[in-house]
């Protein structure tokens, strides 16, 4: 009998030898992009079409101005009667959020431990995740996200409302144009995500059900910073 | 061997067809994915020239397949995912249960994946005292009946509202009757959240795994996938090896076309790309991320020019929803883990032809799976050739069980025919008397009866050609 670990070297060697003996069957077909090439929307329709396309998905948006944003979402907070909202500190949006919040009222509270230290109160005492966005998606409508240090990846699902700071002037025409765009194709930080709306599910009698496991609202702040 | 399994999928086809319940709940669920999955293709242009880059897309990864796996290795190397190799099911179970022992872990919560179906691992797991929770709703619905999967997109689709309610009511601990979709997937949310919570692991599958960035993409509307790979501290990514694609730019049309032709979305909700366990100063994230790459007998298939075509498959479901067969018998009857159009040439290509024989010859060989099929899998075509494969051994391929899907009475038919034609005066003689009294022929005689219990009879005509020609001369050609 081998060992564990030699059992799993040869496979790997008897995998790739058998695929390899395959050989080659044919020159590489070419890739013809021009079907993705075709959208090409001005700034102003990408906000249209994202709108569209995550608002057919049940996400909810609310409008604001570079300056404003911050009162808007604590607004949105007291008029849902949020008790708290979580945000990551040292990120850039939540950073400025936090500089405009005034005391009392709904609590900012920040991911600033390590989840270990706070899966309970993550689980059980928050009422919605604040997180900014990398940009947007016209074609389909999405969100991109880059959680990491300053913005932990739990902040978008575990909450039952997620709000989420969109700048119209980031939304690109589709995913593919995104990819290009954000240098997505070369690195990636270990997480990145794309969100059109809030979790569902048609599992049963393929009936739509919001917030099966994430979050049951998601709210775009959307910055018109177009001007 | 085969003459006891050849008759499952009959059999059980048969049984479904007299289950009414059974057959509203699919035509229903079909007709609307049909339709919601036309709406999305409203330019045929579109749909053609997705459809062509897709499938040159999968051609491309198929192609350049051994390197493109050991890139994706040491790219995963780079981001610190462990990236292990498995010939068989048997063998990746064991590797799952190696890296789940190595940190102690007795609960793995599991987001949908069809290769760990594929390889029974959660029955494998118990058994070594591990619990394995589905945590897809889907799934969930069904592992708490102890089923299998009747769609690989949506597991409990053939089970309604009502069988739902009472199932939760009587296996879900402080659970009303409740028939509201709302309250029941709040049941749900509330048990799955706690187990997200506490579990020592979390399993997932892989849409996509990008081999020059070492990404793994998951495409989900739940979040439970999410919930899996990022909430406990250890995640583990099962796949089979046709999965990877060179480039990340490569995943945006596969992706745009897979959620459009699965369930009619533009986009789904959750479009996860996992490139590493957690970095330096995150604070969530599993801490050891694993890969799992399974063949199963995916490099046999590989080998062969023809059915390597089978391998393209982006898993959308589409053509079990527009195949007349699947709609109208689900997808417990095929006793597959992969039913419908797909799991027909697929599962005979895994098990072999003989074990499987029966699935290939469920089919109307309509065409519409090869039709609908995102990355242009030729499935009708390779249907037949796998039903040659089944009688024949006369062709070099490297399909298993050759020749063994040929039964006694298939033989016995065949060989009288080759006898009789190739004796001028016998096949004179046959055929005077099939002209003269193959009408009288009972409908339910043996043989003809399989035939006539949904068609006409057929009636052979009055006078074979070749009396007619010496009747009437072949002057007027
Ligand atoms: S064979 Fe084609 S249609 Fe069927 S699941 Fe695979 S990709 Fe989809």
């Amino acid at each position: 009998m081998s060992s564990p670990n030699s059992s799993a070297a040869d496979s790997r060697s008897a995998i790739l030898g058998r695929l390899r003996a395959a050989g080659d069957s044919g020159p590489l077909p070419a890739l013809d992009t021009a079907v993705l090439e075709r959208r090409q929307w001005s700034a102003a329709e990408r906000v249209t079409r994202l709108r569209k396309g995550m608002e057919a998905v049940h996400t909810e948006f609310i409008e604001a101005t570079p300056a404003d944003w911050p009162a808007v979402i604590r607004a949105f907070c007291e008029r849902e009667g949020l008790r708290n909202l979580l945000y990551g500190p040292t990120s850039e949006a939540g950073s400025a959020l936090a500089a405009a919040w005034a005391p009392g009222g709904p609590q900012l509270k920040p991911y600033d431990r390590p989840v270990e230290d706070f899966k309970q109160e993550l689980f059980g005492d928050i009422d919605a995740g604040f997180t900014g966005t990398v940009g947007g998606v016209a074609e389909t409508g999405g969100l991109l996200l880059m959680p990491g240090p300053a913005e932990p990846r739990l902040m978008s699902l575990v909450p039952p409302v997620h709000i989420a700071l969109l700048r119209a002037s980031t939304i690109q025409d589709s995913f593919w144009s995104a990819v290009k765009a954000l240098g997505w194709g070369r690195a990636l930080p270990p997480n990145a995500l794309m969100i059109s709306g809030p979790s569902k599910t048609a599992d049963i009698e393929q009936t739509l059900a919001y917030g099966v496991h994430g979050p049951k609202r998601l709210i775009v702040v959307l910055v018109d910073d177009l001007k | 061997m085969h003459a006891e399994n050849e008759v499952h999928f009959r059999d059980a086809a048969a049984k479904a067809l007299l289950d009414p319940q059974l057959r509203a709940n699919f035509r229903r669920a079909m007709d609307g994915l049909i339709t919601k999955r036309k709406a999305q293709f409203p330019d045929p242009r579109d749909l053609q020239d997705l459809r062509d880059l897709s499938t040159a897309i999968r051609s491309r990864s198929l192609l350049c397949l051994p390197e493109l796996l050991e890139q994706l290795e040491a790219s995963c190397a780079r981001n610190g995912i462990k990236v292990h190799w498995a010939e068989t099911c048997e063998q990746a179970n064991q590797l799952i249960l190696g890296i789940l022992q190595a940190k102690g872990a007795k609960t793995l919560v599991k987001g949908k994946s069809m290769v760990s179906e594929e390889m029974h691992l959660n029955a494998f797991l118990e058994s070594k005292g591990i619990e394995a929770l589905e945590s897809d709703l889907g799934e969930y619905i069904i592992q708490l009946d102890g089923e299998t999967p009747s769609h690989i997109i949506m597991p409990a689709i053939h089970k309604n509202k009502d069988q739902i309610a009472r199932q939760f009511s009587q296996k879900i601990k402080d659970a009303k009757y409740t028939e509201d979709v709302d309250e029941l997937t709040a049941m749900a949310r509330k048990v799955l959240r706690q187990k997200f919570l506490d579990a020592d692991a979390g399993l997932s599958g892989v849409n996509f795994a990008v081999a020059e960035t070492g990404t793994l993409c998951l495409v989900e509307n739940e979040g439970n996938g999410r919930m899996s790979t990022h909430v406990p501290p250890l995640h583990i990514a099962v796949m089979g090896l046709e999965k990877v694609v060179a480039r990340l730019e490569d995943v945006a049309p596969l992706y745009a076309i897979l959620t459009r032709s699965a369930t009619g979305q533009a986009v789904s909700t959750y479009f996860n790309l996992i490139t590493g366990p957690r970095g330096a100063g995150e604070k969530d994230g599993p801490q050891e991320v694993h890969l799992v790459i399974l063949d199963n007998g995916r490099s046999r298939i590989y080998a062969d020019p023809q059915l390597r075509a089978t391998l393209r498959c982006i898993r959308c479901g589409a053509c079990m929803n527009h195949c007349p067969v699947y709609t109208r018998v689900g997808g417990h009857a095929y006793e597959a883990i992969y039913p419908g159009p797909i799991g027909k040439i697929l599962t005979p290509q895994m098990e072999g032809v003989g074990v499987r024989h029966d699935l290939i010859h469920g089919s109307s060989l309509c065409g519409a799976c090869g039709e609908v099929c995102p990355v242009e899998i030729p499935i009708p075509e390779i249907l037949v050739r796998l039903r040659r494969e089944a009688t024949h051994d006369d062709m070099a391929s490297t399909v298993a069980g050759k020749a063994t899907g040929r039964t006694a009475t298939e033989d016995w038919a065949w060989r009288l025919w080759a006898g009789v034609t190739k004796r001028p005066a016998l096949y004179r003689v046959a055929t005077w008397f099939a002209t003269r009294f193959g009408k009288a022929l009972p409908a339910n005689a043996p043989l003809i009866k399989n035939w006539t219990q949904s068609r006409t009879k057929p009636v052979p005509a009055r006078r074979s050609l070749s009396e007619r020609m010496r009747a009437e001369g072949a002057s007027h050609e």
